[in-house]
């Protein structure tokens, strides 16, 4: 890098440094319309999963992506019937 | 059997049709039987880039639609014989043939050609759908500008999504001092973000514009920088390693000046 950059510390204002950032927040937003297959296919294993742990309400469960100005999250929402009795003690 | 490749962007005016010709032509050049496929119907351009626009009898609709013979409609190229264009029709929209027709006329194509290479339009609607209905490869072409690569970014899972896997990257008009300087984002930065594979690197090069002034592919300028870029991704694409090129720029008087009093790290 240029040494006039580095005595000035330009590395955050590197206009390509601005672009990649850029960038990055868009295609987090562009990439979160996943699918609504995906999104299914994704409950349908988090399903099995919490099925080993707990009794879950599926057809309560629902699974979204959040997405704000600067993040995307993955919310779930997965109603618990009963925890499995003796679940500590098999996992112990 | 030959096979089918499409070039394709999302963004437009990211040189898509200029990288079909110099690919083409680059192939030919080595001995392969190519055909040039252009799927950008109502907005035909690779004839022009080819300079065989004043040859064009039939078009890719007539073909669609049976209102020729297949070879009737390929156009030969004006310096290799074992170069054809088929090229889009004008007057038509993009409605004017089917994904299935497309399907059909590929198969047909890569009977007689070592390789089927289709320009496809901008957008992804259906001239997108179109130009990849009958691919079995494709490229996806970017500019080191955060429209051009969010548009690669969605034209990749598109490609997925249709089962075309494993696309690969060539990125095109990048301008090594800028990157230099930190004011383009530069080959490794884009590879992140995208996370394909790269086939080629194409510098900013006057050549282009000249060659397509001309309508003679920059590939067969053996001064051209670019040139030398697609010929390179056209031996690429014949299964051969070829190393980049290196995008090492030359130093101006000012560059040596500062080396000269330790200003450069």
């Amino acid at each position: 890098m240029d040494f006039f950059s580095k005595v000035m510390g330009k590395e955050a204002s590197l206009s390509k440094n601005v672009a990649k950032e850029r960038l990055r927040l868009v295609l987090v937003h562009d990439r979160a319309t996943i699918s609504p297959q995906l999104l299914d296919s994704l409950k349908e294993d988090l399903i099995q999963v919490i099925n080993g742990y707990m009794e879950i309400d599926r057809k309560g469960t629902e699974i979204t992506l959040n997405s704000d100005e600067k993040s995307v999250a993955l919310v779930a929402n997965i109603p618990v019937i009963k925890i499995k009795r003796g679940y500590e003690q098999s996992r112990a | 059997m030959g096979e089918v490749i499409v070039i394709t962007s999302g963004k437009g005016g990211v040189g898509k049709t200029t990288t079909t010709a110099n690919i083409g032509t680059g192939l030919a050049a080595m001995g392969k039987k190519v055909v040039l496929v252009d799927t950008d119907i109502g907005l035909r351009n690779l004839d022009v880039v080819l300079g065989l626009e004043n040859r064009i009898v039939y078009d890719l609709v007539d073909v669609a639609n049976g209102h020729c013979r297949l070879k009737q409609a390929l156009i030969k190229d004006k310096r290799f014989d074992n170069l054809a264009l088929l090229p889009a029709a004008q007057t038509k929209d993009k409605t004017a043939v089917k994904p299935e027709q497309m399907e059909v006329l590929c198969q047909q194509l890569k009977e007689e050609f070592d390789y089927v290479i289709i320009d496809c339009p901008a957008g992804i609607e259906q001239g997108f759908k179109n130009a990849i209905a009958g691919a079995e490869k494709a490229i996806v072409v970017t500019t080191p500008e955060v429209a051009a690569v969010r548009d690669a970014d969605r034209i990749i899972g598109l490609l997925e999504a249709a089962e075309l896997r494993n696309p690969k990257l060539i990125i095109n008009r990048i301008r090594p001092k800028m990157v230099k300087k930190g004011d383009m984002m530069d080959i490794n930065d884009m590879i992140d973000i995208l996370a394909i594979d790269l086939i080629g690197v194409v510098p900013e090069d006057e050549a282009i514009v000249i060659s397509t002034n001309k309508g003679e592919p920059a590939v067969l300028d053996m001064n051209s920088w670019a040139g030398q870029a697609y010929r390179n991704i056209a031996k690429r694409i014949t299964g051969e390693e070829v190393p980049l090129i290196s995008l090492e720029v030359e130093e101006g008087v000012l560059g040596k000046l500062k080396k000269l009093f330790g200003f450069k790290s």
